[in-house]
């Protein structure tokens, strides 16, 4: 495998491998906590923060890591960097931390995680490693925060609403559009209609390209 | 064997340091959690006082008032006590209404020494997000209608929403809600009403 350039990785875990998008990981929290932008953006950066972290450090004891006690020291390190996550959370952003609940502790369970230890961050140095634990945690947060925005503005009829979670202060209603909107966005089956609308437009958006780029030039090989 | 001891020791060795980064969060973060935990659940306080002048550590002025009580709610009732210069002005209740929609509706109730609610404010519940949950001081005003009432305005039987014969709104598509609360809120002035004595002179628990 000869590396691939910057761009292509950040292509990679945005677009082509998106963990959410693509690969369908963590999907318990991404159809859980996006009923708002804020509480998106605020679950994806924790987890974004988890993932850079934890693949810096099974990247740094690669060396020792034998095959049988790997997955019980994933596990460790994940869970130690998620609880320190956890008290970070509470202690800065107290608010975020009450309306996120249950799901910061649970993203222990996001297999985007150890899926990227055990694919990337225990194969490769830990520069590259953690620009693969930024690339991906991107991507996932990325995908958070456009649902959210979506189920936000569709279902309470508003964008942005609580930004004071994240910058303190006197609650914010944010840009209030409509009062109340269509609540089967903001409900469960919203988030799975919002994803499903997402996997779509991805899907469409690679098929015009497609047909745009072999249109104009020779069809591209692709090797992955 | 040797395999294993190794796998052993390396597994120790990461354990340790895993441990020993949660302790150092954990001592940075500490005091930080505790502050806002107390800031936290004074500002909650805050909207269930609007309008009264009072001295500040109302929170150490709790009790707990074990069932059966009288009050909404099956556990044991917390009562916050609220002075302006040693002089009982309000008192504070955490009080649950059990028929909500979607289990108990947990909410403050500050009732000042007249008899007058001095604002409701609700804390935790699990209503239908865009229906019940604009019960949400965050949400609608629709709690505040409930500011400066008391049980001669309206007389006990106006304490219903408008559906049910009442005085009070209920919310457009949520009506199970709005009557939990009111139900509760009417309670709790009654038990005011008879214990206000009591109220004030029980001892504050010690914080342990």
């Amino acid at each position: 495998m000869n590396s691939p350039s910057l761009a292509d990785r950040f292509r990679d875990g945005l677009w082509r491998e998106n963990p959410g998008l693509v690969q369908l990981l963590g999907l318990c929290p991404l159809l859980a906590v996006t009923s708002t932008f804020v509480n998106g953006f605020g679950l994806g950066i924790a987890t974004l923060a988890v993932l850079v972290a934890s693949n810096a450090m099974v990247s740094a004891t690669r060396r020792w890591m034998q095959p049988q006690i790997r997955i019980p020291i994933y596990v460790l390190i994940i869970a130690s960097l998620v609880t320190c996550i956890e008290l970070i959370f509470k202690a800065w952003f107290p608010a975020l931390d009450r309306s996120l609940g249950i799901f910061i502790p649970l993203i222990v369970t996001n297999c985007a995680i150890v899926a990227r230890a055990e694919i990337f961050a225990s194969k490769n140095p830990v520069g590259s490693s953690m620009l693969d634990g930024f690339v991906m945690g991107s991507g996932f947060a990325m995908l958070l925060m456009a649902i959210g925005l979506f189920r936000e503005l569709i279902g309470h009829g508003s964008l942005l609403s609580r930004l004071d979670m994240l910058l303190g202060g006197e609650p914010l209603r944010g840009i209030v559009i409509t009062d109340g909107g269509w609540l089967l966005a903001i409900l469960p089956p919203g988030a799975f209609f919002s994803l499903a609308l997402a996997i779509a437009a991805k899907n469409a958006l690679d098929r015009r390209r497609r047909r745009g780029g072999a249109a104009h030039r020779p069809a591209r090989r692709t090797s992955m | 064997m040797n395999g294993i001891v190794k796998g052993g020791a390396t597994l120790a060795v990461i354990a340790a340091l895993c441990t020993a980064l949660v302790a150092f969060t954990f001592v940075m973060t500490e005091e930080r959690i505790e502050a806002n935990e107390q800031a936290w659940l004074e500002r909650s306080l805050q909207p269930a006082l609007s309008g009264l002048f009072y001295d500040s550590g109302v929170t150490e002025s709790m009790i707990m008032i074990p069932p059966p009580h009288g009050l909404p709610g099956s556990e044991a009732a917390i009562v916050y006590r609220v002075y302006a210069e040693d002089e009982a002005v309000a008192a504070l209740f955490v009080v649950s209404a059990r028929d909500g929609y979607a289990g108990p509706i947990r909410f403050l109730v500050g009732i000042d020494v007249q008899g007058n609610v001095t604002g409701v404010h609700v804390l935790e519940h699990r209503e239908t997000p865009g229906l019940g949950d604009r019960v949400e001081t965050s949400r609608s005003d629709w709690a505040t209608q409930f500011d400066g009432r008391s049980l001669l305005d309206p007389e006990p039987t106006g304490w219903a929403i408008k559906r049910d014969g009442g005085q009070f709104d209920q919310l457009t598509g949520a009506s199970v809600t709005p009557r939990a609360i009111v139900k509760a809120i009417r309670d709790t002035l009654l038990y005011f009403d008879t214990h206000r004595d009591e109220v004030f002179t029980m001892q504050a628990e010690s914080k342990e």
